[in-house]
């Protein structure tokens, strides 16, 4: 069996090139735990300082979490001196909040505390502020922000070192002259891609479970699906990114051109895979976000990781992957052609 | 005699740039036939045309009366490029056995045939490193080995001997010589060492694309008054000058 014979192969090389086995199955692990401390570290105290404001008020803020200190008189210089990330000052019954803003997130997080304990008095003045009960629909209080973005990061990583070593795996056939080679050989095309999908797939896959495994596993990162479909979406991804680097590497002369896409290729798409949220953009950037296969993998993935769908829910972002990978690996015969026309 | 090779009208070039124009010639059965020229004067381009893996712009080339490029054809075919095409993470024997295992063999013939293959070439002590530590005239080897690996009827060899020691060239002559002889076999060689394209039957000489002349060394030397094929190469080229 001829496409037997060249995944053997390129089993064996990537296996003796232990450099690209780490970039492969540990470099993910290393920069997802690196994320997971920085997005799970402890939101910092909100401190707000505060003038003339009654104690309903003062309670409501304390209730939910912000340390309010009292003063008698203050200013934006008191703010800045004391560390205060905002003032809240009533004077003649008009309220007027002082932002420190270096961080705009604590400004909006701030500001946000304030208008929720005015509109709770402002339903029952005079009263002691009744509790608000929460009620959520995916994830829970503890949701942290890294819960949401690591279906996202797990699928990005799959997408990018699968691109780049299959990308440079059969760029170095092609500089090398073993393409050419082969071309000397009964082999036909369609063998080869194959092989070559087969032989990276593999890895791919070994890949996905490692980095799925080590974030449930290690990084505690809740899995509310099935499991086995988060496998799949990423598999499906890894068929995608194997078709497309393999199929990027025919307009690479060298490695360094290979690197040269990721700028163009792979950088974008992270913009679009939903660590920003992609229904906020305007319309013709939506329209880019329907392009780039990233986009439906995070949809997929979040959908099973983090709102634990089934797989009646991610049918339609599957189905795109396929597609995708369909257009590339035809893409890839196309070009194989200028080869030889067999 | 059958013609194991028939090239006709072949002409190729790569965007403005004439690289061959209309060669054709006939090579017969079991015969070394020798392609000498400078480099950058077509050879390499006509040999992978003859392989398959180039197409020409014009003409036809036939291999044992079948059009190339023809996948079953490619079976019959050994290749050796001018470029050493090996897998350097590989081990010699781990190359061998992959260009091997892409031809319909059973996997003892397969045995057999690398042991050959490596026996012939001197590499039999040196199978079991890694490509990656071979030196130049190793992979020269290697490359050749590969090529005989599945027992070709037709042999295209472009510079097989590049980076080989005397020693070593005169030993892959006489099995050359040897598969001639005893197999039948039929030999394309390239060269541009002179004393290499003595022993061929036939010789083309080949300069900016086109073949100056044709025939057996000793009808060369003859036709041009020539003491050796160096000369018979100088005086055919101020001819078409």
């Amino acid at each position: 069996m001829r496409i037997l014979a060249i995944v053997k192969r390129i089993i064996k090389q990537l296996l003796r090139d232990r450099r690209t086995l780490a970039l492969l199955f540990f470099a993910p692990l290393i920069i997802l735990t690196l994320m997971y401390f920085f997005f799970n570290g402890e939101t910092e105290e909100l401190v707000l300082g505060t003038v003339n404001v009654d104690v309903w008020f003062t309670a409501a803020l304390e209730e939910s979490g912000v340390h309010v200190i009292p003063y008698e008189e203050a200013g934006r210089k008191t703010v800045i001196e004391h560390g205060l990330d905002g003032l809240l000052t009533v004077a003649n019954g008009e309220m007027a909040l002082i932002l420190l803003n270096e961080e705009p997130s604590v400004s909006k997080a701030l500001s946000a505390q304030v208008s929720t304990a005015a509109m709770r008095l402002a339903a029952a003045p005079e009263e002691r502020p009744q509790e608000i009960e929460v009620q959520y629909i995916y994830g829970s209080a503890d949701t942290a922000f890294f819960d949401v973005l690591s279906p996202v990061l797990i699928g990005f990583f799959v997408f990018f070192f699968v691109f780049l070593i299959s990308g440079i795996g059969l760029l170095k056939e092609r500089t090398s002259g073993t393409l050419e080679r082969l071309m000397a050989t009964p082999i036909r095309k369609g063998e080869l891609l194959t092989a070559y999908l087969a032989g990276f797939g593999l890895f791919a896959v070994v890949q996905t479970i490692i980095v799925v495994a080590f974030s449930i596993l290690v990084l505690d990162v809740v899995v509310a699906g099935s499991v086995w479909h988060v496998i799949l979406i990423n598999l499906a991804l890894a068929l995608v990114a194997l078709s497309l680097g393999i199929l990027l590497s025919t307009f690479a002369a060298t490695e360094f051109q290979m690197v040269q896409f990721i700028p163009l290729i792979v950088v974008p798409q992270i913009f679009f895979a939903g660590i920003f949220p992609v229904e906020g953009l305007a319309d013709w950037l939506q329209a880019i976000a329907k392009v780039m296969p990233i986009y439906y993998a995070a949809e997929a993935l979040k959908a099973v990781m983090y709102k634990g769908l089934g797989f009646d829910a991610i049918k339609g972002e599957l189905a795109a992957l396929m597609a995708f990978a369909a257009v590339f690996i035809t893409l890839n015969l196309l070009v194989l052609k200028s080869h030889r026309s067999l | 005699m059958e013609h194991a090779v028939e090239i006709e009208g072949v002409s190729k070039s790569y965007g403005k740039k004439l690289v061959l124009e209309d060669i054709g010639f006939l090579i017969g059965e079991g015969m070394i036939y020798g392609l000498i020229g400078p480099s950058g004067s077509g050879k390499t381009t006509l040999v992978k045309m003859i392989v398959g893996i180039t197409e020409p712009d014009a003409g036809a080339i036939h291999i044992f009366g079948v059009k190339v490029p023809n996948l079953e054809l490619l079976e019959k075919v050994g290749y050796m490029a001018q470029a050493d095409a090996l897998y350097t993470e590989l081990t010699g024997k781990e190359n061998l056995d992959f260009f091997a295992s892409l031809y319909p063999m059973k996997s003892t013939a397969r045995k057999k045939r690398i042991a050959y293959a490596a026996g012939i070439v001197n590499l039999t002590a040196e199978l079991g490193k890694r490509v990656s530590a071979y030196s130049g005239g190793m992979k020269r080897r290697l490359s050749l080995a590969i090529a005989l690996v599945h027992n070709p009827k037709l042999l295209i060899l472009d510079e097989p001997t590049v980076g080989m020691d005397p020693e070593l060239r005169l030993s892959v002559w006489t099995e050359l010589l040897h598969l001639k002889k005893e197999h039948q076999k039929t030999i394309i060689i390239t060269t541009h060492v002179m004393d290499e394209a003595e022993r061929c039957d036939i010789v083309s000489l080949v300069r900016e694309g086109r073949i100056l002349a044709t025939g057996t060394p000793t009808e060369l030397k003859q036709a041009y008054g020539a003491m050796d094929l160096e000369e018979v190469f100088l005086k055919a080229g101020r001819e078409h000058r």
